[in-house]
């Protein structure tokens, strides 16, 4: 397993997000968790991802303990390990599309040269090669996400967390994002977790998973698909 | 009831043999279900006596061919059938809703059966959506009217499970 949460809890003030909540996660799987709004599907993909530590319980990335980093080398581990797409893509409106494919390499301290022609890459590959040079706040929404996705995917992560990441954006264009997601992240060999409602996103995933009320329900674990 | 105006529409198109309908109606609505011979010549037969095509048939060495055509009461039919809506299903009295009820009125595990159905029906979105990976624009088109249909079953599993303790108590108490 490249990850994996075991017995997580997680409240916030007297709000129990997640209640001894366990997923396990193979390389290069595509899972989706899926789960109606505040059942603590967020929450659990932010654990996983070592955003959150959760109040109890163990969250596990490739063999190694995760929760029980200190802050800099679980931030370290996001950066190198790790590529995010959220729900707005959370780009930098004020750069243009190649800095912010850039930010990550340059925040790990690849030589600018390299990191422009890396932007480059995968600005073409998400089929973006003539909007490099243009602002995201200029961006349509599903521009903006093809610019996320490149972002997530330029450092060569291991697995991608994607929270909601087409929940802004039209069916048509949506499909199309979430088969860049997922079809590059194949091919990358990373591991893809996506939070989402959407019944349509959870499809391009190999298997979904339900939280309800902070517990995790594995349809595949229980054996209610065998 | 399709196969007799999909052939009209079909024929409205132009006048054609059986074997060219039989083959049209396989590629864009046959999706796996081929359309048997039988049925085609059958159902061009009851279009004939009803006035809806004619059939003239063309001399030749091999067997006796018909070359149909649609009739002007044929083309009004089509042209009704296309303006008319089909009339919404009855959602609630789906097997799935009696499968809830059924189960909390005998104490058994609605939830999981809940949970289950909602595997079953990802399960086959996933393969719709694999359909429309690797298919033609009307495979794609197809797959995306059963994914509708699912997502709308998909969201009642949802809003049911959400509200089954409240169905509970109100299938208990009655």
């Amino acid at each position: 397993m490249i990850v994996e949460a075991r017995e997580v809890s997680r409240s916030y003030g007297s709000t129990v997000a997640l209640r001894e909540a366990n997923l396990s996660v193979a390389a290069g799987e595509v899972v989706a968790i899926m789960g109606p709004s505040g059942s603590g599907k967020s929450t659990l993909l932010h654990c996983l991802a070592g955003i959150f530590t959760p109040d109890s319980g163990e969250v596990w990335f490739d063999g190694r303990r995760l929760d029980t980093l200190d802050d800099g080398r679980r931030s370290e581990l996001r950066r190198t390990a790790f590529g995010f797409v959220f729900q707005f893509g959370q780009l930098v409106p004020e750069l243009t599309a190649a800095d912010n494919v850039m930010l990550p390499l340059l925040l790990g301290r690849t030589r600018r040269k390299h990191a422009e022609r890396r932007a480059a890459e995968w600005l073409e590959r998400l089929e973006l090669a003539d909007l490099g040079g243009r602002r995201t706040g200029e961006l349509s929404g599903g521009q903006a996400q093809r610019v996320a996705i490149a972002r997530a995917l330029v450092t060569r992560p291991r697995v991608v967390f994607a929270d909601e990441p087409t929940g802004a954006l039209d069916t048509l264009t949506g499909e199309h994002v979430m088969d860049l997601l997922v079809g590059l992240a194949r091919e990358e060999g990373a591991t893809v977790i996506v939070v989402t409602h959407d019944a349509r996103v959870a499809a391009c995933a190999d298997r979904e998973v339900v939280v309800r009320d902070g517990r995790v329900f594995d349809p595949y674990a229980t054996g209610a698909m065998r | 009831m399709t196969v007799p105006l999909a052939l009209l529409g079909l024929l409205e198109r132009e006048p054609s043999h059986g074997y060219d309908l039989k083959r049209d109606y396989d590629t864009f609505f046959g999706r796996g279900r081929p359309l048997p011979f039988g049925q085609v010549y059958s159902t061009l037969g009851r279009l004939a006596r009803d006035g809806k095509v004619t059939g003239q048939s063309e001399p030749g060495d091999g067997p006796d061919r018909k070359r149909y055509a649609i009739t002007p009461l044929g083309r009004q039919e089509v042209a009704t059938w296309l303006t008319e809506p089909v009339a919404a299903e009855p959602y609630l009295q789906t097997v799935l809703f009696t499968k809830v009820v059924l189960a909390l009125m005998l104490g058994r595990d609605a939830a999981g059966y809940l949970d289950a159905q909602r595997a079953t029906h990802m399960r086959r979105m996933r393969e719709l959506t694999e359909v429309k990976r690797g298919g033609s624009l009307t495979d794609a088109l197809l797959a995306d009217h059963a994914m509708f249909h699912l997502e709308a079953d998909l969201r009642w599993i949802d809003v049911t499970q959400a509200r089954l303790g409240a169905l509970a108590e109100m299938v208990r108490a009655s």
